[in-house]
């Protein structure tokens, strides 16, 4: 039990976590590991591609069919994937009712009450969007995962978000052992984007531990319901997790304290890198843009 | 007006003068808009038929008078256990306000906890502040050696994290570097008040067990489980280990702090387990819970330290007390005194001479899942017979347990066992298949009123009637105290059946 490794994926909505955990945890499967994956998201998409369907029988599902979750089995939620990978998502509530939050709390005590935890040698928790409320804390909580790892791109609310979960370690990283374990940059191919990935890595204290290129491989993948290591193990996109898997799987113990920054800090940064302007510079080119325009209308 | 200073009336008969009547009557025809006597009174007889009944055990998605309580009530009942330990509530007041006077009510006692006092900025932004600011106080106005921390729903549905919230205080300097925090997570939702004992007693032991190396001794401890007779209870345990010369601890003992004596001095604090006693008990031979539904976790944790461990089910009666001695002598290899023979003897005499009045008697019993255990299994002893056995906070397995008991004597037979249903269940119960007696706290009061069966009050809460914890229900002793109270109301069921002069008064007789 002490040497089984906990880690956790956060990031911005939509940045491609799910997609980026699967791909490569199907990856880490290749060096021997046992791996449990726990989706922690309402939706119940963060083993989709590991299951090659979407999961139906999430816990708090079934808990609310059968009345209680202690009427639950191991058995009736974890589900075998791609190479015997075990999945199992806490689900929640439709969107706009009850408490999600709440919902990944009962998730994750339920398992580890029933021994899932047991005989696997990862467990890799995937969380929605935000660390939001206490809920979506649980993962990065005392004897949770070790090291968290934050997708994120270029895009500078990628880069807001990323700042901003670091806060959420922090708060728990004084007092216990969760670590940052580094950013995972997903191409969007937008302007110096390793650059600022990089930058922003050392800012947080950490650093840039892969950058995934964009390829449209990823996509064909997703609507198959695959990972791209199971769809064209051979591509150089499965290559690429597989780097990024063995990155993850060496990086044991080597997560850092994050050093959040302030949104000023965070502006200036883009600025330096001349993705955003500042206000006097771009309140020159504004009124350069208008005498511009008026003379031209006085033509 | 009918109060005067020469003869106060108290509110009793004040509210029989007519003055009052005069304005009740025109209250309730002017302003209720209630429905014809006749209609309610019609209404009333519905719910007593089978119909009803029916309806009423299909029901979903509702409780009405569950048979239970929370968890955090257990945490802080098993804090108090300790010496000199604060049970410190994460979350609302009202909570908490909650727990003491469940508490008080029953023990007729003070009953000291303290919350964090989360209001609604505390459940926007978390109770960090809370925690950290209500350790400070706590610490320093009630001057504990220990604060034993648990948290009510709504610190649980924000995902307040106890043990990261507690090294902030004391990072913070709310508390020093060294001092003893448990804690226990013990969301109101889930589980019952036993749940909430064992997070609370699990989260005591691992406190101060962990990264502790075990020396294996020969002592034994005991965890008595939550019991409003634990004031009572407690001492008569020790009285018998005592008696069998067994080295034990106790973990969590309220019989002094429930049980306070009136000379002059106000006791916050008294007695319970010493912190050394608590952190020696990891060298015990063995563990041994009186009540096995309060003690799951606690006893798997305690058994993966390498102690044997053993559970009972809340040792009332000949076979309950068996069954305890017997595993004490198992456990430390001590043998059962003579002294204790004999009381076992005084028991089964005792109910030798009553037998003719307790054959065939039928009762309803509800409570906690060990309770019930242990009262069906004595009023089999009897000869009586367990028509229904209810339990709120059963499960499908105490369930089966309660059916072997049933199979194992002839005076089992159709008896029923009901699992997870509350006391509206049971009302619509009795009034379809009645028994002679219930068999449970003061909250069946209700049903004594509507049913007309006589309520014999054996477990918690009891609030109506005084002092009963202070007499135990455990071992001979214990169980003689026990059938007491039920020929008692037996006796006086039949008292009352019998007093019409001249009419019912041929049984009404001097010699029972």
């Amino acid at each position: 039990m002490s040497d089984l490794r906990q880690i956790a994926f956060y990031g911005k909505g939509g940045i491609g976590k799910s997609t980026t955990s699967q791909n490569t945890l199907a990856a880490l499967v290749e060096l021997d590991q046992k791996i449990l994956i726990v989706g922690c998201d309402p939706k119940a998409d963060s083993t989709r591609l590991i299951l090659n369907t979407k999961l139906q029988d999430t816990v708090l599902h079934l808990a609310a069919e059968a009345g209680s979750v202690e009427d639950l089995e191991l058995e009736d939620v974890l589900k075998i994937g791609y190479r015997d990978i075990k999945c199992v998502e806490s689900g929640g509530p439709e969107p706009g009712v009850g408490c999600a939050g709440r919902g990944v709390i009962t998730a994750i005590n339920f398992l580890e009450e029933n021994g899932a935890y047991d005989d696997v040698d990862y467990v890799s928790y995937d969380v929605l969007g935000d660390v939001v409320c206490g809920g979506f804390a649980m993962p990065i909580r005392e004897n949770k995962a070790q090291e968290i790892y934050i997708v994120m791109s270029g895009e500078m609310m990628a880069l807001y978000a990323a700042n901003n979960i670091s806060k959420g370690i922090l708060k728990y990283a004084n007092t216990g052992g969760v670590r940052l374990g580094g950013l995972i940059c997903n191409e969007r191919q937008t302007d110096k984007e390793v650059e600022l990935a990089e930058a922003l890595a050392a800012r947080l204290g950490s650093k840039l531990i892969h950058f995934v290129p964009r390829d449209n491989i990823v996509q064909h993948a997703e609507l198959r319901r695959m990972t791209v290591i199971q769809y064209d193990s051979d591509c150089q996109q499965a290559q690429e997790y597989r780097q990024l898997a063995n990155k993850v799987h060496n990086n044991c113990g080597k997560g850092t304290i994050p050093t959040p920054i302030s949104m000023e800090e965070l502006e200036d940064m883009l600025m330096e890198f001349g993705i955003i302007k500042s206000d006097e510079q771009a309140l020159a080119e504004l009124q350069a843009k208008e005498a511009a325009a008026a003379a031209a209308a006085a033509k | 007006m009918p109060q005067s200073a020469d003869k106060i009336l108290d509110h009793l008969p004040l509210f029989r003068e007519p003055e009052y009547q005069e304005l009740f009557k025109n209250k309730k025809e002017k302003y209720e808009c209630g429905h014809s006597d006749e209609k309610v009174a019609e209404v009333a007889e519905w719910t007593k038929s089978w119909e009803y009944r029916e309806k009423n055990l299909a029901r979903e998605a509702l409780s009405v008078n569950p048979a239970k309580a929370c968890q955090p009530l257990g945490s802080t009942f098993a804090a108090a256990g300790f010496d000199r330990t604060l049970a410190f509530v994460h979350g609302s007041q009202g909570c908490v306000a909650y727990f003491r006077s469940h508490l008080s009510r029953h023990f007729k006692e003070p009953s000291t906890m303290v919350s964090s006092s989360m209001t609604e900025d505390a459940a926007v932004f978390g109770g960090m502040a809370n925690m950290v600011d209500g350790l400070a106080n706590a610490y320093s106005l009630y001057k504990p050696e220990m604060i034993a921390v648990s948290t009510t729903c709504m610190a649980e549905v924000i995902g307040d994290d106890l043990h990261a919230f507690i090294e902030q205080g004391r990072q913070k300097g709310s508390i020093p570097e060294d001092y003893d925090v448990p804690f226990a997570h013990t969301p109101s939702f889930v589980g019952s008040h036993v749940t909430g004992y064992d997070n609370m007693m699990k989260g005591i032991l691992e406190h101060f067990w962990e990264k502790q190396e075990r020396t294996a001794g020969t002592a034994l401890n005991v965890i008595p489980g939550f019991d409003g007779f634990a004031v009572a209870n407690n001492r008569e345990m020790k009285r018998m280990l005592d008696l069998m010369g067994v080295e034990y601890t106790i973990l969590s003992d309220v019989s002094e702090v429930y049980d306070t004596p009136s000379d002059g001095e106000f006791r916050m604090y008294a007695g319970g387990t010493t912190k050394d006693q608590t952190k020696a008990a990891l060298n015990a031979a063995a563990t041994l819970s009186m009540q096995e539904y309060c003690t799951p976790k606690t006893l798997e944790y305690i058994a993966s330290k390498g102690q044997t461990v053993a559970s009972l089910n809340y040792p009332i009666g000949v076979a309950g007390t068996d069954a305890f001695l017997m595993k004490v002598a198992e456990l430390t290899g001590k043998a059962i005194p003579a002294e204790l023979t004999k009381e076992r003897g005084r028991l089964v005499d005792a109910m030798a001479d009553s037998m003719s009045w307790l054959h065939g008697k039928t009762y309803a019993v509800y409570g906690d899942p060990d309770f019930c255990l242990a009262m069906t299994q004595f009023i089999l002893e009897t000869g009586g017979e367990p028509k229904h056995v209810l339990c709120t906070n059963g499960s499908k397995s105490w369930a089966k347990k309660v059916q072997a008991l049933f199979d194992s004597s002839p005076y089992g037979k159709g008896c029923q066992v009901w699992a997870g249903k509350d006391l509206w269940h049971l009302r619509s119960l009795l009034a379809t298949e009645p028994a002679d007696f219930i068999i449970g706290s003061s909250y069946a009061k209700y049903l004594e009123r509507d049913l007309q069966i006589p309520l014999i009050r054996l477990t918690f809460p009891i609030f109506d009637r005084h002092h009963h914890h202070r007499f135990p229900t455990f071992g001979y002793q214990g169980g003689l105290r026990v059938l007491v109270t039920i020929l008692d109301k037996i006796f006086d069921t039949m008292d009352l059946n019998t007093n019409v002069a001249g009419e019912t008064d041929y049984s009404f007789d001097l010699t029972r």
